[in-house]
């Protein structure tokens, strides 16, 4: 069953096809990298699939519901309750520690649950850090903080913009560990990478090129 | 969780907060410092203008109507019209008595010296000590009315002395025409009575006194054998300047309602003071001295006009200081605001945190502001006016309120820019 979908979505900026007449399908569980080089249309994907952007023409379906169509309040509730956001810079809020950091996703999304959050950064083998502040973690600890932040609401889609583009190979390893595990347990997963490794390693690699899917393929390990 | 991050905004940027609360201190405190002084500012002239001599005469009906007939101001008052001596105390008991600064009574005479000289003797209070029916003390005279004296030779005449009974200062003009000088002692033969006086002290006035020589005011009254007698009474007051209220019952003030009449009595106006006199006076006309209470409101209004204008001006800089400040620590979040959007943060949650901080550092700001803007008020008032600034408790509130105003109203075109920002812009930057 699809939890995305996307029919001919298109997003124009002037003469700019940033998206052209895309279609794409993400089932449940199920782990995708979109690839491409700069300019060719990923993170505007990204941001349309996140409800953090409308396309021009086209529907999205999301979990059945076309967020194309959708209010941007309502846009932010769907992605308060429905996804999971990692992103490249991590994005943490500086003078919050990495269990604070992540009970604030649950803080907007519902009750926040500091046990909960303690156990999220467990998970990504956070347990000891949670006090500490961002600037006192390593790239690779504030990502997994991230990732920590992005799961603690049980979101049905994670969606990453380049999650190991800041990321030596080792932390880059962790994190695909960790994402890896996710796939295992029937997380969506969505990763934005312009790094072939990155994408390897999903079950399937949808490439971009000026606005369009140039290939969609199941990855080896993942091919039936 | 709200309050962690409160919590967590302020303890782990304390620097930041700091600054903006200093920011807004210092704000709080120019405000403060002004709108002290503009309230005190009126108090402050009316004290200085006081050394300009007396802004209210008082003499007898009958010697008013005199000169109300012949258009004189000043003159001598009618033969065998005087106040009573025993009743100056009275002056010190009226509603305003408080605004009262100085009084001295006057009389005067025409006596000869010993060379057959004429001259004009003027009985009057020097410093004189009066226990009042209040169970106040005053020492009131013309040491504190006549500032502008200089005195050439010798000292001013001292009540407190028992010698300084017997003692007169001499005007400078006769005191050179006649040759006298401090500790000489001259004879005065008056139309009743002669007494002999030492010359403690010789003053330049500048203007006609230096015709006429000052005694005690027993020593003229025994010249012209008018004991317990008065001819005028010179009182400096503080007053408010007059308005349209005050010039409708200075003309009458059975013209005036009953609420109208209430408002005039209980206000400080020259013309409600000069009709309390009147009240307590027996006989007696009560009028401003035209020129010096005039000008006294004119400059009044001129400095608390300027003074105002100073204040709105400091505190439209003060304000915009603290508009642009907030604008810009608010505007400097807006990755953290773009993220809190994009993990689903709505606009009434992220409104409500930025103006908790906003508040919070507005409220730290104008408590530490408040403190300092008196001291600053303290210091002004020390190098104008060499006196302490009254705190006024007025200016409490509209500085809290003031601070809360500009602070929000500052934080408004920031929240506006902040609600609209675009959560991809900031988390991917572009």
């Amino acid at each position: 069953m699809s939890l995305l979908e996307l029919k001919d979505v298109s997003k124009i900026y002037g003469d700019l096809h940033a998206l052209d007449k895309i279609n794409l399908k993400v089932d449940t569980g199920e782990w995708v990298a979109i690839m491409g080089p700069s300019g060719s249309g990923k993170s505007t994907m990204m941001n349309i699939i996140g409800c953090m952007d409308k396309p021009t023409s086209g529907e999205v379906l999301l979990d059945g519901v076309d967020i194309s169509r959708e209010s941007a309040k309502s846009l932010t509730r769907i992605r308060r309750d429905k996804i999971g956001l990692i992103f490249q810079q991590f994005h943490l809020v500086n003078y919050l520690t990495a269990v604070e950091n992540v009970m604030m996703a649950q803080y907007y999304h519902s009750v926040p649950d500091e046990k909960e959050a303690l156990r999220a950064l467990a998970r990504v083998g956070l347990a000891d850090r949670a006090k500490h502040l961002p600037s006192q973690l390593s790239g690779g600890e504030q990502q997994r903080v991230c990732i920590a932040r992005a799961l603690i609401n049980y979101p049905e889609l994670l969606l990453a913009d380049e999650p190991t583009g800041n990321l030596d190979e080792a932390n880059e390893n962790v994190v695909l560990d960790i994402f890896s595990q996710l796939h295992k347990e029937g997380t969506t997963l969505v990763v934005v990478t312009h790094d072939p490794e990155v994408a390897e390693v999903a079950q399937r690699t949808v490439t971009l090129g000026h606005g369009k899917i140039i290939s969609d393929k199941l990855n080896e390990g993942f091919k039936e | 969780m709200f309050f962690r991050m409160i919590r967590g905004a302020f303890t782990r940027q304390r620097g930041k907060m700091l600054m903006i609360a200093l920011t807004i201190a210092l704000g709080a405190s120019l405000a403060t410092a002004m709108l002290n002084v503009m309230f005190d500012v009126g108090d402050k002239v009316a004290q200085e203008l006081k050394t300009y001599g007396a802004n209210i005469t008082v003499v007898p009906k009958a010697a008013s109507v005199l000169d109300n007939l012949y258009e004189v101001e000043g003159g001598d008052a009618a033969e065998g019209a005087y106040l009573r001596e025993d009743e100056l105390g009275k002056i010190k008991t009226i509603f305003w008595a408080f605004n009262i600064v100085d009084y001295a009574p006057f009389i005067d005479t025409d006596a000869s010296l010993a060379d057959g000289r004429e001259v004009n003797v003027v009985g009057t209070w020097f410093n004189h000590y009066m226990a009042l029916p209040t169970g106040e003390t005053l020492n009131t005279g013309v040491q504190n009315l006549r500032t502008w004296w200089d005195i050439t030779e010798g000292r001013w005449l001292d009540e407190s002395q028992p010698d300084d009974a017997n003692a007169c200062m001499v005007g400078a003009s006769v005191a050179a025409a006649a040759g006298i000088r401090a500790g000489d002692s001259i004879r005065l033969q008056g139309p009743r009575a002669g007494t002999t006086l030492t010359v403690v002290g010789v003053y330049d006035s500048g203007d006609s006194a230096d015709d006429q020589i000052y005694a005690p005011l027993a020593q003229v009254q025994k010249l012209s054998n008018t004991a317990g007698c008065v001819s005028s009474i010179e009182v400096s007051a503080l007053t408010t300047p007059d308005n349209e209220l005050a010039l409708r019952a200075a003309k009458d003030p059975k013209s005036l309602s009953a609420s109208q009449y209430e408002t005039w009595y209980c206000t400080a106006y020259v013309s409600s003071i000069c009709f309390q006199i009147q009240e307590v006076i027996t006989d007696a006309v009560a009028s401003p001295v035209r020129q010096v209470a005039d000008s006294e409101g004119a400059i009044m209004e001129k400095t608390q006009l300027l003074m105002i204008l100073i204040t709105i001006l400091a505190l439209v800089g003060s304000g915009l200081g603290i508009s642009n400040l907030v604008t810009a620590s608010v505007m400097e979040r807006s990755n953290e605001i773009g993220l809190m959007k994009a993990i689903g943060a709505n606009d009434r949650a992220i409104t409500g945190l930025v103006l908790t901080e906003i508040v919070i550092v507005g409220i730290v700001g104008a408590v530490i502001g408040y403190f300092a803007g008196f001291g600053f008020a303290q210091i002004i008032g020390h190098s104008v006016f060499g006196s302490a600034i009254e705190m006024k408790a007025m200016v409490i509130p509209i500085v809290a309120v003031l601070v809360v105003v500009v602070t929000l109203v500052g934080s408004i075109p920031a929240v506006r820019t902040l609600l609209r920002l675009d959560p991809t812009v900031v988390l991917h930057g572009r």
